[in-house]
């Protein structure tokens, strides 16, 4: 359908007027979500950009934000309790502290991978005679399929741990803390659920040019030569270059749920650390779902990575992967050391993949 | 994670509808699109198994024909 989004020639062309458009002087980008990470590393659109045009992947990986004491509450909760833990698929190797969940998994505990939470409901409804504890990962994107399932109402024996996280609070908090940060690259999943007026605040606020995307190579160069010509003209606008999907307000269905479902918190960012309004808790009558009150889950922190692990800077954007000293030698995708390793979104699995597969087609 | 994949509505049943992502039949609720009409035969992408919004082709083609007009007035200016 969109495959003129994918024209060699017109994503040259936008690169040469990115050139243009920068002038030389240093722009660096960010942004935040691991399907742009994946996009732009697979298209490798990093080395059509001039020199002094970077793109730089902030922590737009939700499972390697996840703390590492959450993931051990979880294995505790399914070895000492015997209940069952639905999630996705690419939290399973994320090591906690003490250990990931597929190797629970592999010393007897029930953990179950899922497509998404209507499963793990339609399982704790097969099985009523087990407990079941869905641990709900994700950003604005995820947590709406969260909101409208503990609306419904979930039978007795469903529970949810809530991990949703929010991106603009994240944006701001990266802006806050003075990262060398010309303009950002707004995630397109998010947007789809948040909408692109959901930025204008912190562009105006912080003086920074933004450009919703999405994720095939043109959409992503033109946000890009989008943020470069906002600076050349000294504004900082919220651009829409991904209105095929994303409408100003979002999609207000969803929000409305999440509005039902949620409070806002404050939430840990492994890596990161505590970002205050960043974290969603249930509320209300949904807060009845709430995994962590249900079995005295206290707040569990850990949220600092791994040993030797610079997971931390590479959320950042500080760090690139090729950069850590484990990258590719301790740390792989068969053995990650940290979660940026683990998730198919994650800055060192992308950079990893797509480096191996360069050195491979270089072999005769 | 947040991942989402375009899939083109073949059959809708209700909340629930039938897509066709890339070739393959999935199921997606239309619970989170319930206020944007989405049809037989329209494009949604589809996030852990909710279509998170409606695709909207007209608008696609619309950007993209203003984009390849500045590229081509730049390069033949
Ligand atoms: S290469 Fe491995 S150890 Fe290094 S930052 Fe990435 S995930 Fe962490």
């Amino acid at each position: 359908m969109f495959s003129a989004y994918r024209d060699r020639n017109l994503v040259r062309k936008t690169a040469e007027r990115i050139a243009e458009a920068a002038n030389g002087e240093p722009l660096r980008i960010m942004h935040v979500c691991g399907t742009h990470e994946w996009a732009i590393t697979h298209n490798g659109l990093r080395e059509l950009l001039p020199e002094n045009v970077q793109v730089v992947a902030g922590p737009g990986c939700p499972v390697c934000v996840t703390p590492g004491g959450e993931i051990d509450a979880l294995c505790l909760l399914a070895q000492e309790r015997g209940v069952v833990i639905t999630t996705f698929g690419d939290v399973l190797r994320v090591p906690g502290r003490k250990g990931s969940l597929a190797e629970a998994k592999a010393s007897g505990a029930d953990v179950r991978v899922v497509y998404g939470i209507s499963d793990a409901v339609r399982m704790a409804r097969q099985e009523t005679g087990r407990e079941f504890v869905h641990f709900a990962i994700g950003f604005e994107t995820t947590a709406p399929t969260t909101a409208v399932e503990v609306i419904k109402g979930p039978p007795g024996n469903f529970s949810v741990f809530t991990s949703h996280k929010l991106i603009p609070p994240a944006m701001e908090h990266l802006l806050k803390s003075g990262a060398r940060i010309d303009g950002f690259i707004c995630p397109g999943h998010v947007s789809t659920i948040i909408g692109a007026d959901a930025y204008r605040g912190l562009a105006s606020r912080y003086a920074k040019p933004m450009a919703v995307a999405g994720f095939e190579p043109l959409d992503i160069m033109l946000a890009i030569l989008n943020i470069a010509l906002q600076r050349k003209r000294g504004v900082a606008e919220v651009y829409n270059e991904y209105a095929r999907a994303v409408r100003g307000p979002g999609n207000k269905v969803a929000l409305l749920a999440m509005e039902k479902a949620f409070q806002v918190s404050d939430a840990d960012w492994r890596g990161i650390g505590t970002i205050r309004g960043s974290g969603l808790v249930l509320r209300g009558e949904c807060s009845k779902y709430d995994a962590a009150a249900r079995y005295g889950i206290a707040a569990v922190g850990g949220g600092s990575m791994p040993e030797g692990c610079s997971c931390g800077d590479v959320l950042l954007g500080t760090l690139r992967p090729e950069e850590c000293p484990l990258f590719g030698r301790g740390c792989t995708p068969e053995r990650p050391v940290g979660p940026c390793m683990v998730s198919i979104e994650g800055t060192c699995a992308i950079a990893f993949k797509y480096s191996d597969l360069r050195i491979r087609s270089r072999r005769p | 994670m947040c991942l989402a994949v375009p899939g083109k509505v073949t059959r809708i049943d209700g909340e629930r509808a039938e897509v066709d992502i890339g070739g393959i039949r999935r199921e997606a609720s239309l619970e989170l699109v319930s206020d944007q009409g989405v049809k037989i035969g329209d494009y949604v992408l589809i996030h852990t198994g909710y279509a998170i919004t409606k695709l909207d082709e007209a608008e696609a083609e619309e950007i993209l024909k203003a984009w390849k007009d500045v590229a081509r007035a730049e390069l033949e200016g």
